[in-house]
Parts: C-alpha cells; sequence; structure tokens
C-alpha cells in the first residue's frame, strides 16, 4: 500500500506503507522532514499533518485527547491530525497528506 | 561574582540514562553533580509522557515516565548525586591539565575531569510558532515566559494558546496591562476549570477580549511589534499589540551542544562503542543524543551506555588504579556503597 506525502518544501513523496504501522512511523522511516519527538505516545504534536480533503472522512476525526495535543501547535486546520494516531491499512492504499510547517525538524 | 563547583563528572541531562549513569559512577566512587534545563528529574519521562506506560524496560512489564524516574532517584540515592536544575550549560572549555571548565547560564563554573552529555533530543526550549519573521521579535517583545511582570504593564499584551500558562497569565497581567486579548484555536481549554471560569467572566465584563483563532502575521519594527494578524472563523483581524506571549509547550532542541567542538551527525554526537565517548576525549555522550553503528534510541540502550562509559570515566578520574569488575550481588564492597551490607 502506498502513501502520498507533500513535505513542507512542497515536494512530493511516494512512500510504501506497511499494514498496522503508523504513518509517521513510515514518514520517519523514509527519512521526511518530521520530528516526531515523543515517538508515538500522543504527548507532543510534532508529527502533525494535514490530510488531503478526499481523504479526512476515511481518516477520520481527531479524538479528544489529540485535540488538546493539536492546540500546542500553532498551523492547526480543519483536516489537522497527528500521523502517529493514523494507523497503516487497505482502507487507506492510497492516502495523501501533507506535513505541516509545525512537523519539521529544526 | 560566579559560584565555583569542583567534581569528577558533570552529568548534562537528568532524563533515565543520565540518572542511571550516577549509580554506575557511584559503585567506581565518582561523585557527579547533574545539570538539567528543567525544574525536576525525569527528562522526557517527565516532562512529556509521565503517565503513559512504557513496556520495553528490562524487568517491568510495564511502568510509567514518571515511576521509572522514581525509581532510578530512589536506586541511585545511596550516592547522593547533586543536582542543578532550571539551568543550561553554556560553554565547555578544555583546560591545561585534561579537565573541563562548564559554565552555566545560572552564572555557575564547574571544575569536572569527566563531562557526560545524556541530553536525550536536545534541551528543552518553548515551542516556536510557525509564523513568519518572529525571530526577530523574540525578547524584544515576543516572550515565550514572563519573567518580570513589570515588562507588561500598561502594555497591549496578546497571549496565545488554551493551557494553564496562556491562562494563568491572561488572569494574572490583566489587572495591570493596558489591553489583553486572548488567542485560542478553539473554545476548549485544557487548563484548570476554575481560571477558565475566571477568564470567562473576565471576557464578559469586558477586562479581556477573547478570540478563536490563531495567529498569521506580526506587524513591527526593531524588533518591537505594534500589531498581531489573526485568521479568525470570523475572518481575518488585527489586534494592536506591544507584546506576545505565545505559550505553546516545550519541545527539544540541540541547543548550545552544537558549538562545543564535537563530531555530529544529524543532530545527535557521534560516539565510539566500546566507551561512548564523544570525538573529544573526556567528554561522553549516551542515550538518545548519540549516535554510532546500530543505534536504537531505547532506554535500555542508554543504561548498557552508561554502564561502559562509567568504566573509561574511572580510568580518567584515578588513572593507572587497578578497577576489579564487581557484581552488586556479591560484592560486600559495592553492597556497602549502597548501604546495604
Amino acid at each position: 500500500m502506498k502513501i502520498h506525502v507533500t513535505d513542507q518544501a512542497g515536494e512530493q513523496h511516494e512512500l510504501e506503507g506497511l499494514e498496522g504501522w503508523r504513518v509517521m512511523e513510515v514518514i520517519r522511516d523514509w527519512g521526511l522532514n518530521i520530528k516526531a519527538e515523543c515517538g508515538g505516545a500522543l504527548s507532543c504534536a510534532t508529527c502533525h499533518v494535514f490530510v488531503d480533503k478526499d481523504w479526512t472522512e476515511i481518516v477520520g476525526a481527531p479524538s479528544d485527547e489529540e485535540e488538546d495535543m493539536l492546540d500546542s501547535v500553532g498551523d492547526v486546520r480543519e483536516n489537522s491530525r497527528l500521523s502517529c494516531q493514523i494507523l497503516m491499512s487497505d482502507a487507506l492504499d492510497g492516502l495523501k497528506l501533507t506535513l505541516a510547517p509545525s512537523a519539521a525538524k529544526d | 561574582m560566579s559560584t565555583e563547583i569542583t567534581t569528577d563528572v558533570v552529568v548534562i541531562g537528568a532524563g533515565p540514562c543520565g540518572l542511571f549513569a550516577a549509580f554506575e559512577l557511584g559503585l567506581l566512587d565518582l561523585k557527579c553533580h547533574f545539570i538539567d534545563i528543567l525544574d525536576r528529574p525525569g527528562g522526557q519521562c517527565a516532562e512529556l509522557y509521565p503517565e503513559k506506560p512504557i513496556y520495553d524496560i528490562p524487568g517491568f512489564p510495564v511502568v510509567t515516565g514518571q515511576a521509572l524516574t522514581d525509581n532510578l532517584m530512589a536506586q541511585i540515592a545511596p550516592f547522593a548525586p547533586e543536582f542543578h536544575f532550571n539551568r543550561m550549560v553554556n560553554s565547555i572549555e578544555k583546560q591545561e591539565d585534561g579537565s573541563f571548565k562548564l559554565a552555566t547560564d545560572a552564572d555557575e563554573i564547574f571544575n569536572t575531569k569527566v563531562v557526560v552529555i545524556a541530553a536525550g533530543g536536545g534541551s528543552f526550549q518553548p515551542k516556536r510558532p510557525p509564523v513568519e519573521g518572529i525571530e526577530a521579535f523574540e525578547n524584544k517583545s515576543v516572550f515565550y515566559s514572563v519573567r518580570k511582570m513589570d515588562d507588561f504593564r500598561g502594555q497591549d499584551v496578546v497571549i496565545v494558546g488554551g493551557g494553564d500558562s496562556a491562562l494563568d497569565w491572561t488572569l494574572n497581567l490583566q489587572p495591570i496591562v493596558r489591553s489583553l486579548t486572548l488567542v485560542h484555536r478553539r473554545d476548549a481549554f485544557k487548563a484548570a476549570p476554575a481560571s477558565v471560569n475566571k477568564m470567562k467572566d473576565l471576557v464578559a465584563e469586558g477586562k479581556v477580549n477573547f478570540q478563536l483563532g490563531q495567529i498569521a502575521k506580526l506587524d513591527g519594527e526593531d524588533g518591537q511589534i505594534n500589531h498581531v494578524h489573526l485568521t479568525t472563523a470570523a475572518g481575518d483581524l488585527s489586534v494592536p499589540a506591544t507584546r506576545l506571549l505565545p505559550f505553546f509547550g516545550l519541545t527539544m532542541k540541540l541547543g548550545p551542544v552544537a558549538d562545543w567542538g564535537l563530531e555530529l551527525n544529524d543532530n545527535t554526537i557521534v560516539v565510539d562503542t566500546e566507551k561512548f565517548e564523544t570525538s573529544v576525549p573526556g567528554v561522553f555522550a549516551i542515550g538518545d543524543i548519540n549516535s554510532y553503528p546500530g543505534k536504537l534510541k531505547l532506554i535500555l540502550s542508554g543504561f548498557h551506555e552508561a554502564a561502559l562509559m562509567a568504566q573509561a570515566a574511572k580510568a580518567i578520574v584515578a588513572p593507572g588504579e587497578r578497577v576489579v569488575f564487581q557484581y552488586t550481588t556479591s560484592s560486600t564492597k559495592l553492597q556497602k556503597k549502597l548501604g546495604v551490607a
């Protein structure tokens, strides 16, 4: 299964995803510009992504706890999600998203 | 006059790996001092996920970040390491005799034979909102904490955030400022309910201007802001402002470590795998901040690195002294040090 990620510089990447992996892990594994400093514990918001409009319904809405964490970035949009909270599955084959400025490494 | 402290080892960073280093160093009779930017021990475990369960610490099927920190503090207590919190090491200078002089931002000098960098992802720094050009205003009219309330007296203040810091400072500063605008992206707050209620009262009385939105742009010159542009549900808005306080929590940055002349690789410090020594002899790096072939960022790896580093540190502090490798299960000598024999 594949995901399509646009990085902060506007460059597009097609990444091979693995069933059950967190989308954050896929992006990090491919060496894209994602800080993901808490490692997937839903304790920071440095894996922040914007989900493509066509995919927001399939991906679903953030949990209350994820909404709380999103308070710690200054660039939240309607389609904001933390990519550590999205699990790869067949339903997400072809998922399109964009890395938020606030997810960038220093 | 700065305070001078002389010791065997300075450990920079009081996260789990640094804390365990004090145990291994203590067994070898090396005295250590900790320097950490946070106000308490535990590093990421305490700051990022104190309540989150960790499942991969050997011997603990499950333990929270805080419980692990508490256990490590109890484990190293016999060696009485000293802690210096709320400060950052600015510089490390090698002396002619091979020892090091460390200077902190709290006006202290540490003279030490060995330096252990156990700083994880770097030092915790306030998160900078992604607003273009904000750097130019920082520490002049944009602040990430309130050091002196007087700096805000009579000012047009904009506070951003929905947590306790944002709410507390809204309540504390409101009586002394000229105007106060609180900006938060949603009408839900992760702060003490009493503070939220007080803030809402002030909004109802017209004493606080609450805006549902995010900051988009800053206007000003020579470091002094004059307007903050907001993106709100009701459209774009410009608020007159002379002070901005964004409260988005903390993030880790490598910080001054980058300027210490150590060989780096992608924001980590390159070490060998025998002693976990950096490119500068006498300076070691353990835990998440180091890198070597096959490195895994796991707490357990940091514990192993701490044990090997301690052997090498001993050889530097007590050159020529024969070190007999002993086990805590069988050595009366070690048990005496631990206060159990």
